[in-house]
């Protein structure tokens, strides 16, 4: 094979390798974005604009939305938390929403989440665990409005 | 309420295309250092490339089955840096010699090990099950070399061989594994015990003396490992990995600063006891002396040639195949990053490194996004070993610190190093398919005998795929 060749191959390998290293960024940058609303599933208004039928329906409230986290038995008795749309993290650390001053509780212990129309609890791990119903939790499970929710001697329940 | 929670998409398309790229890198250096060498497409070059390309291929298909939702880029990266790997390894074969075909043996068992993790443990936090007796295995695959049997003696200074047949295999590879787990879930149990019990001395806080039972003797296993092993680097990787899943558990500086006293203490100490740790040292200080440099053992021979051989390739490099990196002592393990310094240049070695780093990034982008403290831990002292592996290789081949001896991961020519890598590349990607999925709000079977308090399961559970 000529030098040109060999040379040009040469560059051209050191080339790929740096492809290969921006496609992987660039591929990687969908993660980066946190918080803001993936393109995934929801049409842009540019896609709504164009054919109105992707429009979304306005959400019909069929039944009564929880509004408000209430505790109604614990250290914190009589507490309430607004939601919004935003997850809700229950534990002892300090960067919880609804910080527990319970010996029970561990750092991290739960976490609300909504999805959908229904608010979801799940245990993140915790030591004495989240109770729903008297049922102890193994997955993430909705939540209906009025039922309690055990963490450690904090009982919460979702009102509208 | 507004659709909040974004629909996970699995996103292995965006794998494929990667992963064809990384072959396409693969397969390319193997072809340019055959280009020179007259050999460029003989039976070797097919042969090898095709089983790469089966093997990765085979890789995806398994995640698209089993983990559809794992991080897109782990396993691109990983493919591209083990052909990289293979390619220099069969360029340094000199004639006759069969490492490269070697390598690609271990490269098809790791990922064949790495596969069976994926298929037969489908959720990590299965893991946590084995804490203690992780602590067991570690115990004992680092005990192993010491055993007469099974020993395969002391080979250049270092007793952590063992002898399975024709083969020898470093069981300590693995057993970085099996700490991680264990370290992992004991910290996850007993994380805020350790961290409010305990009394305060000044502004460290010190945990009871019964928390620390099962850490001090993680301790004592890293100084084990360097007195009776002599081997330096996987003491290093071992306290390293100890300090940072403590650090991360409990989030104190005050561990941070424990431990780089120990480190440095206990550096220290071992370079006036032990002979091979101060010729080390000495090597990395005075390494251009001609006493050093010409010294029969322990000199920096290696390390100033590698120096030199990167010198040569400057910021471009001599080319695949046309630099002279077998000058080098062991230019395909220790010192195969100096080779690549050599033939790729200072270009192609941050190519190498950045893979690397990004490498590094997504095991944490998993760890942050798991939700299982176990998850977390692991995933975070998985991607840490590895990350301080490179760290130690690459910065001792490049006279930042000591030279030890550590294997580059997915790089160096061993196979022991390539199976543990490529089990940890199986575990991070099992703990990505958790993070980026969705959350699992299928109804729960109804327990038995349990009579429904509360509400009625719900019938119309929804499950966003």
């Amino acid at each position: 094979m000529s030098e040109l060749t060999i040379t040009a191959l040469r560059f051209g390998f050191l080339l790929l390798l740096w492809v290969l290293i921006f496609s992987i960024v660039s591929a990687m940058r969908r993660d980066l974005m946190v918080g803001r609303k993936a393109a995934v599933g929801t049409p842009t208004a540019r896609q709504v604009r164009k054919n109105p039928e992707l429009a979304e329906a306005p959400p019909q409230p069929i039944k009564q939305q929880a509004h408000q986290l209430v505790v109604v038995e614990g250290p914190l008795k009589g507490t309430t938390i607004p939601l919004a749309a935003s997850p809700i993290l229950l534990g002892r650390a300090q960067e919880a929403t609804l910080v527990l001053e319970d010996d029970y509780a561990s750092g991290r212990h739960a976490r609300l989440f909504p999805q959908g129309s229904r608010w979801f609890i799940e245990d993140l791990g915790s030591t004495n665990g989240t109770y729903l119903a008297d049922q102890q939790l193994t997955r993430a499970l909705p939540v209906e409005l009025g039922v309690p929710v055990r963490i450690g001697k904090t009982v919460i329940e979702l009102r509208p | 309420m507004s659709q909040l929670s974004t629909i996970p998409k699995p996103r292995r398309n965006v794998e494929l295309v990667l992963l064809l790229l990384a072959l396409a890198v693969g397969i390319g250096a193997n072809m340019l250092v055959g280009v020179d060498q007259e050999k460029a497409f003989d039976t070797d070059f097919w042969f090898q490339s095709s089983l790469l390309a089966l093997a990765a291929l085979v890789f995806h298909v398994v995640l698209r089955i089993r983990a559809k939702y794992a991080d897109p880029v782990i396993l691109p990266l990983v493919v591209a840096l083990n052909g990289l790997g293979l390619a220099m390894i069969h360029r340094l074969d000199a004639p006759g010699d069969d490492t490269g075909n070697n390598q690609l043996r271990w490269t098809l068992i790791a990922m064949a090990v790495a596969i069976a993790v994926i298929w037969f443990l489908k959720d990590h936090r299965i893991l946590r099950r084995f804490t203690f007796i992780s602590l067991a295995a570690s115990a004992l695959l680092l005990v192993l070399p010491l055993i007469p049997g099974i020993s395969a003696g002391e080979i250049l200074g270092a007793r952590v061989w063992i002898r399975l047949g024709p083969m020898t295999f470093q069981p300590g590879e693995i057993a970085k594994i099996t700490l991680a787990i264990f370290f992992a879930g004991y910290l996850s149990s007993n994380r805020d015990l350790i961290l409010l019990a305990g009394r305060k001395i000044g502004p460290l806080q010190f945990p009871r003396f019964k928390d620390m039972g099962p850490m001090i003797t993680a301790w004592l296993v890293s100084i084990g490992v360097l007195i009776f092993q002599r081997d330096l680097g996987s003491s290093v990787l071992f306290f390293g990995l100890f300090i940072v899943m403590i650090y991360v558990a409990t989030s104190r500086i005050s561990w941070v600063v424990i431990g780089v006293a120990l480190i440095l203490g206990g550096g220290f100490v071992a370079s006036k006891v032990f002979s091979h740790v101060g010729l080390r040292i000495d090597g990395w200080l005075n390494a251009f002396t001609d006493e050093v440099y010409g010294r029969q053992f322990g000199g920096s021979f290696q390390i100033v040639e590698g120096l030199f051989g990167m010198a040569n390739g400057g910021l471009v490099g001599t080319g695949l195949g046309q630099g002279r990196p077998n000058l080098v002592p062991f230019s395909n393990s220790d010192m195969i990053i100096a080779s690549f310094g050599e033939e790729l240049g200072l270009i192609g070695l941050f190519a190498i490194v950045m893979m690397f780093l990004l490498l590094f990034t997504r095991g944490f982008r998993a760890a942050l996004g798991t939700r299982d403290a176990f998850g977390k831990l692991l995933a975070c002292g998985l991607s840490f070993a590895i990350a301080l592996q490179c760290f130690v290789v690459i910065g001792g081949v490049t006279r930042l610190i000591p030279l030890t001896g550590l294997t580059t991961p997915f790089m160096a020519a061993g196979g022991s190093s390539l199976l543990a890598n490529w089990i940890i590349v199986g575990l991070l990607l099992m703990i990505s398919h958790t993070a980026r999925g969705p959350v699992d709000t299928t109804p729960l079977p109804p327990a038995k005998g349990a009579e429904s308090k509360g509400i009625d399961t719900p019938t119309e559970a929804v499950k966003h795929l």
